[in-house]
């Protein structure tokens, strides 16, 4: 993209229009506020001029042209509205509709479809055909795709999303005439990765998912638009929500609001894997254990049971004898008041999380390594300045290294990002990994190192390889590293590269890599981790040496000013805390959402003498050795922040609702209130006033999050309620380095890059700890296991089920 | 399960030849591949020349294909649904086709094509029980000025009628022995 | 195989080797053969392109655009290579030429190309015959073997230090695969869908190289060019209409047969000197000039020069020179009927007013002519041809909608006999028969 592009200067319906050279005229007009109607032709997707719906008159052209194939010329004079004009239109649709069936009251689309839309404002509706239309069955093609091929209309939409944006190329077109078909690529079915982007892009209601179809009209729906709580990417996906007798019943995923960062794009997860809210093993309300089974309790007595037990350990052993366990799933304002629970409720640092990506490390290397601070020089371009890369910034660098994991498999959006910045900005993509990748397609190189290799590629980067040379690895069959001294003298040679690593790179491999970034112009770095949070859940410090922003707990600094005296000494990591456990010091576990049972295969023994306390949706393998368990809602049922890997914040918008589950964030300060502590000193909330303790969901479903967003809907600052998630927030943006970002940018859906460069001096930990998911296209830990919509699709995939416990 | 998305619409994609068919076959397709840039370009009469050796283009052909010039099965299914020569389905040994198009409609087609019909015993893209005839009314085949025309596999017989018809089909029914 | 005819109005310019074996490269040679590419070696390109657009030789294929003119638009340098493109699909209806030359005289088309590779720095030709010629495939194969082993073809052509490539290739059974731009797609090896224009195949053609794309004919009218010179074969014909033309009588005529005669020969002439009129005495209803894609003459329109220029003022086209002569006995709802058949079957189904609209045509022309009429249909099919015309993505769409238009304005009386279930005037057996649409 040119810095300033020339302008061409044109006339559409008597209006000057003005726009970049190479603009197509349909854009042009766009622009200028001039819709020209069209049905194949689809922004950064091949152009097809099948439709004719956009034909315009140029003059001094013979025939009528269409508006989709055209680029615009100095001086060119456009009709597009005249009598002609609209006939030839009228004329498109009728022609259409003569053999499309007109179920539109049954037809997923309607109300949403854009044969209709067109039908309108071309009056084509008295049908001149008494032919009989041709019926055909509908298919499916897959678990979540169906077709209903005479609703089709061949624009090839589908067909194009699915191999030039997806690069997957399971659709294609079956015979010739009017019998041509949309077909999948194994005759009568689809083997993709079902991400439903073709269902999305159909302007009609031929294609349809699943998931939704005929299960309501869009217009009985809400729509609300949140934040994806699969993998750690963090698309922005609409829900489609409708009243439950249980509350707000979540219906539909889709991609409606294209303003994300992920644009176009949702995977199957982002688009299906809601559904986990509504599945019938859901926990609908608190389990104590009473003479060795657990059984259904009420909210007061449960949480009275937590209180006094914690109380008494507390009194007992102290802070010590408890350990606590995050979740890589929970809010931002979740984890930091969980860590900050632990702190100063318990005043423990025995605080962990699953840790699926050294973030420690990154923040210590982005600060370490001193990168210049390059001020992006077309920000809209660039994306955010700064040493670290936003899921934009991958769409738009020039250039891209990625290093180890599958982000096709494993973060979809980051490889559609790679993908389509490749496809349509010629970005160039180098890829480092052990295997061969999908994204190696894309790649203008490819260099397949031997898996135990990483670390060694990395130092190489740095310059640290023996004079320069990659150092021949033991076993590397294909002496991948003589590669290497060329390989980095391209690197070199890049300007604004965007460096991504999978978990393969940890520890001083990290420091290397932002080494070798530092001396590069423009380039900045993304670290990948596995879920929803796990950025977040990191950076709001759930490790027991580190506080929020990477603090060392022995540098308590502010926060000490803030909270008071805090445990100086590091706490017990995930392991360290079972190992207590078993030697029996361990008196109290405190976890909430994750499973940490399941996933390290801890023996029931190990818990024996622990005071378990779980909040989670499901009985999981930690639930069910738990003494009390609570119902927890899910990040579609609550408002709050993510970070996504790449350290982009973005809001949660409350979408479905069970009036049988708590946000975690209010029974964290339950428990602390059951505990008997001060939960002002811990929820910053209406001083002096009446601070609404009792409530109880049901009546008030809700409450805390319908408070907020009423508050924010007048433009107050919230702090009234104790379960204000926004009023954390506050607390979080002045204390946590990096996280001051625009609160109404926030509100308004945009996603914002933290800078984690920005936190405090920082320490490295163990890398051995670090434990990646790898859930792939299908699989979401504890979430994709109770999907109804991923275990279809993997059953009809390979009917032999996976076996072990997938991470939390 | 890194790389498992290969597998996606890219099986035996990897140009080697798992099928043989004739000689003639073989050399005439390893010449073709020399004469273009793309290896996609032998595509067509590739389909053409295979088909007339297995009788049409079973799915094993159709994998085959694919995999030596390193496209996707659906590419080729796409391609071959298009071409009206092309088939997916076995047609009998003598494939009989008779003009339906303006010149030779204007002298007696359809009267030619309601004779084979009832002669045969079949319709239009029917096949006899006994394998020997298919038979179809085609498009213009380029016997205008010698209608009404039919081919039989690729041999044109031309000014018919049917008598002529009987004739021929006889003669044929005698080679199918 | 096809029979040959003859008439003493006849110029043999492109058919002068029909029946004289030629298809043997010795007898090609004794015949001229391969001279006028040896003369070209030694012209230079843009001579060679004005002595082709001085001939004033226009497309054979059916558009009629200039060829050397057409030529000229090849940039003299390319990055990427540049290509000669026989187009052999012959696929439109009442034509039957191209077949003879590829029969008679396949090497002149050869020649043809290479002069066509000279003028316009191409290394290769493409030679595309269509599926259901296959003989002619054949003969055109050994032509080229032939010509390889005499060291015409390949490097260092007849020692003038140049190298020109000549390949064939096979269609499988596809009319839209005859547009020039769905012809490149069909060699490329993909479904025969056309190209967005602009670029044009001049510019960007095959695998995105330079491409000059000729009719068989076009081709086989070169080399004498060359030999006899643009002058001698401009005055063959009318004024910018350079030649001769073979034009393929067929239909209800007494002497059905491809002729060879000069460019502006007369219709009539044609019908009833050459043709020798119409059989059974019966009598002449109207006139499909130049293959089923141009709109319809009546009797009372044949007085006319069969060239380009005139049949276009006469608001039809010569198109490709098949010459289908219709007499009173037809019904022409049903011959309309038929040629809507063939544009359904053969539209590639790519843009929505070709792919619906000759099927909707179809459909109720279909219905119609079986008796199923309503008044209002009469208008729908004028209304639906005449929105088709000129939106759709190639000229097939236009080719479908221009002859019904003619059809539905000239015999419309036709049209109204078959209402409110009367049967066909002209079938005996009522209704026609009708042929299953597309399956
Ligand atoms: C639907 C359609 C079918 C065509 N079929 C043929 C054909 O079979 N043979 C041919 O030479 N040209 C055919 N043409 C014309 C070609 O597009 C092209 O104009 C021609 O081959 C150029 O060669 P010429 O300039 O020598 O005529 C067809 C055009 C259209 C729109
Ligand atoms: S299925 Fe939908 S998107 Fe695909 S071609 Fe048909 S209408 Fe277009
Ligand atoms: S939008 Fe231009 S033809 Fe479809």
């Amino acid at each position: 993209m040119p810095d300033s592009p020339k302008l061409v200067n044109l006339t559409v319906d008597g209006k000057a229009v003005s726009a970049p050279v190479g603009t197509l005229l349909i854009e042009a007009c766009k622009n200028a506020g001039i819709e020209v109607p069209s049905f194949c032709y689809y922004p950064n997707l091949s152009l097809q001029g099948a439709c004719r719906m956009c034909l315009v008159r140029v003059e001094k052209m013979p025939k009528l042209q269409t508006a989709c194939t055209t680029g615009i010329t100095e001086g060119m004079v456009v009709a597009t509205d005249t009598d002609e004009i609209r006939q030839a239109r009228k004329s498109m649709v009728e022609m259409l509709l003569g053999n499309h069936p007109l179920d539109c009251p049954v037809c997923d689309a309607g109300g949403e479809c854009e044969l209709q839309d067109m039908t309108f404002s071309y009056g084509a509706a008295e049908s001149k055909f008494i032919e009989l239309k041709q019926h055909r069955d509908e298919q499916q093609w897959s678990p979540v795709v169906f077709f209903d091929r005479p609703r089709c209309i061949l624009c090839y939409r589908c067909v194009r999303v699915c191999g030039e944006g997806m690069d997957v190329w399971a659709l294609g077109v079956d015979n010739r005439a009017a019998v041509s078909t949309i077909v999948p690529n194994k005759q009568d079915h689809l083997e993709c990765e079902e991400c439903g982007m073709c269902i999305d892009i159909c302007p009609v209601g031929a294609l349809t998912s699943g998931a939704y179809r005929y299960k309501t009209r869009p217009w009985e729906m809400n729509h609300v638009g949140t934040t994806c709580t699969h993998c750690a990417d963090g698309c922005k996906t609409t829900l489609g929500v409708r009243r439950s007798d249980t509350g707000m019943e979540i219906v539909r995923g889709d991609n409606r609001d294209k303003s994300g960062i992920n644009g176009d794009f949702l995977c199957i997860k982002g688009r299906y894997a809601f559904d986990f809210a509504n599945n019938e093993d859901r926990l609908t309300q608190p389990l104590v254990r009473k003479s060795g089974r657990l059984a259904p309790a009420t909210w007061e007595e449960a949480f009275e049971v937590v209180g006094r037990r914690f109380k008494s350990i507390l009194d007992r052993e102290g802070g010590r004898a408890i350990g606590v366990i995050g979740s890589t799933r929970t809010t931002n304002e979740e984890n930091y008041l969980l860590q900050k629970f632990a702190r100063v409720v318990l005043g423990t640092n025995n605080i962990d999380h699953h840790r699926t990506a050294d973030f420690p490390a990154f923040a210590a290397a982005v600060s370490q390594s001193q990168i210049p601070h390059p001020v992006a020089k077309d920000a809209t371009r660039m994306g955010h300045p700064g040493v670290t890369a936003s899921m934009r910034d991958v769409y738009n660098a020039p250039a891209i290294l990625l290093i180890g994991n599958d982000p096709t498999e494993e973060h979809p959006l980051l490889a559609w990002q790679i993908r389509n910045n490749v496809r349509l900005h010629q970005a160039k993509l180098y890829v480092v990994n052990a295997n061969p990748i999908k994204l190696r397609r894309q790649a203008a190189e490819y260099v397949q190192i031997p898996a135990q290799a990483y670390g060694e590629f990395a130092s190489f980067l740095a310059g640290s390889g023996q004079d320069g040379r990659g150092r021949p690895s033991p076993h590397d069959p294909q002496a991948s590293h003589q590669q290497w001294p060329a390989f980095r003298d391209k690197l070199r040679a890049e300007k604004d590269l965007v460096i991504i690593f999978g978990s393969e790179i940890v520890g001083n491999w990290v420091l290397d890599l932002a080494k070798f970034a530092a001396n590069l112009p423009g380039a900045k770095l993304i670290c990948l981790g596995d879920y929803a949070n796990s950025r977040g859940a990191a950076d709001m410090g759930l490790y027991p040496d580190l506080l929020p922003g990477y603090l060392p707990v022995s540098e308590t600094g502010k926060f000490h000013g803030e909270w008071g005296t805090l445990p100086p000494s590091a706490g017990l990591s995930i392991p360290e805390m079972f190992d207590a456990a078993r030697a029996g010091q361990l008196k109290a576990l405190y976890v909430i959402g994750a499973n940490p049972v399941g996933r390290l295969d801890i023996g029931p023994s190990t818990l024996k003498d622990t005071f378990v306390v779980v909040q989670d949706m499901f009985l999981t393998e930690t639930a069910a050795l738990a003494d009390v368990v609570l119902p927890a809602a899910n990040a579609y049922e609550k408002s709050g922040t993510f970070t996504n890997t790449c350290g982009d914040i973005q809001i949660l918008k409350k979408a479905g609702d069970v009036a049988t589950a708590k946000p975690d964030f209010e029974m964290i300060v339950r428990i602390a209130d059951a505990i008997g502590f001060d939960v002002h000193k811990l929820v910053p909330f209406g001083h002096g006033m009446h601070a609404d303790m009792g409530q109880s969901r049901g009546a008030q479903s809700g409450e805390a999050d319908q408070h907020s967003v009423w508050l924010e809907a007048n433009g107050l600052e919230p702090k009234m309620s104790p379960f204000d998630p926004m009023a954390t927030l506050d607390e979080i943006q002045r204390l946590v380095p990096g996280y001051g970002v625009s609160r109404l940018e926030l509100m308004a859906g945009n996603d914002q890059h933290t800078s984690i460069s920005a936190m405090g001096p920082r320490k490295q930990q163990a890398p051995e700890q670090i434990a990646p998911a790898h859930n792939n296209l299908f699989s979401s830990g504890t979430l994709g296991r109770y999907s109804r919509a991923l275990n279809s699709v993997i059953e009809n995939k390979d009917p032999e089920p996976a076996d072990g416990v997938p991470a939390d | 399960m890194p790389g498992e998305q290969e597998h996606i619409s890219e099986s035996r994609r990897d140009g080697t030849n798992y099928m043989h068919f004739s000689d003639q076959f073989e050399s005439r397709f390893a010449e073709m591949l020399t004469h273009y840039p793309t290896k996609r370009s032998v595509l067509v009469p590739t389909l053409l020349y295979a088909q007339d050796e297995t009788g049409f283009l079973s799915d094993e052909v159709i994998t085959e294909i694919a995999s030596r010039l390193e496209l996707t099965e659906l590419d080729v299914r796409n391609v071959i649904s298009y071409y009206s020569m092309l088939t997916t389905k076995r047609r009998g040994k003598f494939n009989v086709q008779v003009c339906r198009n303006i010149s030779c409609l204007l002298r007696g087609a359809d009267e030619l094509i309601e004779h084979c019909e009832k002669k045969l015993g079949i319709g239009h893209k029917g096949t006899t029980p006994d394998g020997i005839f298919s038979f179809e009314h085609v498009e213009c085949i380029g016997a205008c000025s010698w209608a009404p025309a039919a081919q039989v596999n690729y041999h044109f017989h031309e000014n018919l009628t049917a008598e002529k018809m009987d004739k021929l089909l006889d003669e044929y029914r005698q080679r199918a022995r | 195989m096809a029979s040959l005819v003859s008439h003493p109005d006849e110029v043999k310019v492109v058919s002068k080797r029909f029946g004289q074996g030629a298809t043997n490269i010795d007898r090609y040679l004794e015949l001229d053969g391969y001279k006028a590419v040896r003369k070209a070696l030694g012209m230079q390109p843009d001579a060679i392109i004005n002595e082709v657009k001085n001939s004033g030789l226009r497309g054979r294929g059916g558009a009629g655009f200039n060829t050397g003119l057409k030529w000229s638009f090849v940039p003299k340098t390319s990055a990427k290579p540049k290509y000669i493109l026989c187009n052999g699909d012959e696929s439109e209806p009442g034509t039957c030429k191209d077949r003879l030359i590829f029969e008679h005289d396949p090497h002149s088309v050869i020649e043809g190309a290479m002069i066509a590779g000279l003028a316009v720095g191409a290394q290769s030709a493409y030679i595309y015959i269509r599926g259901e010629y296959r003989y002619l495939l054949e003969i055109m194969q050994k032509a080229i073997a032939d010509g390889y082993a005499r060291g015409f073809f390949g490097k260092n052509i007849f020692g003038s230090g140049r190298d020109f490539e000549v390949f064939w290739h096979g269609g499988a059974g596809a009319y839209e695969v005859g547009e020039e731009s769905a012809l490149m797609e069909s060699l490329e090896g993909k479904r025969g869908v056309p190209r967005i224009r602009p670029p044009f195949p001049a510019v960007v053609g095959l695998w995105g190289g330079p491409t000059v794309i000729n009719n068989a004919e076009t081709l086989a009218s070169v080399p004498p060019i060359i030999l006899g010179g643009a002058e001698w074969f401009a005055n063959l014909g009318t004024p910018k209409n350079g030649g001769t033309r073979l034009f393929c009588l067929s239909g209800h005529v007494n002497k059905p047969g491809v002729y060879e005669l000069p460019m502006g020969y007369n219709l009539k002439k044609m019908i009833y000197e050459v043709g020798g009129g119409i059989p059974n005495g019966r009598k002449l209803k109207a006139v499909v000039p130049g293959g089923s894609s141009c709109p319809l003459l009546t009797s009372d329109e044949i007085d006319v020069a069969m060239d380009f220029d005139t049949l276009m003022k006469a608001q039809s086209m010569l198109g490709s020179g098949g010459v289908v002569m219709v007499d009173d006995s037809t019904c022409m709802v049903k011959f309309a009927l038929r040629i809507m058949k063939f544009y359904q079957h053969e539209s590639c189904g790519w843009c929505i007013p070709c792919r619906e609209g000759t099927d909707w045509l179809l459909k109720t022309l279909t219905r119609f002519h079986s008796g199923g009429g309503i008044k209002k249909d009469i208008d729908n099919i004028q209304y639906l041809s005449e929105n088709m015309l000129g939106r759709t993505f190639c000229p097939l769409g236009d080719a479908a909608a221009l002859p019904t238009i003619s059809i539905v304005k000239k015999f419309r009386k036709e049209f109204e006999d078959h209402l409110e279930g009367r049967p066909c005037p002209f079938e005996k057996a009522g209704a026609a028969r009708q042929l299953p649409v597309f399956a």
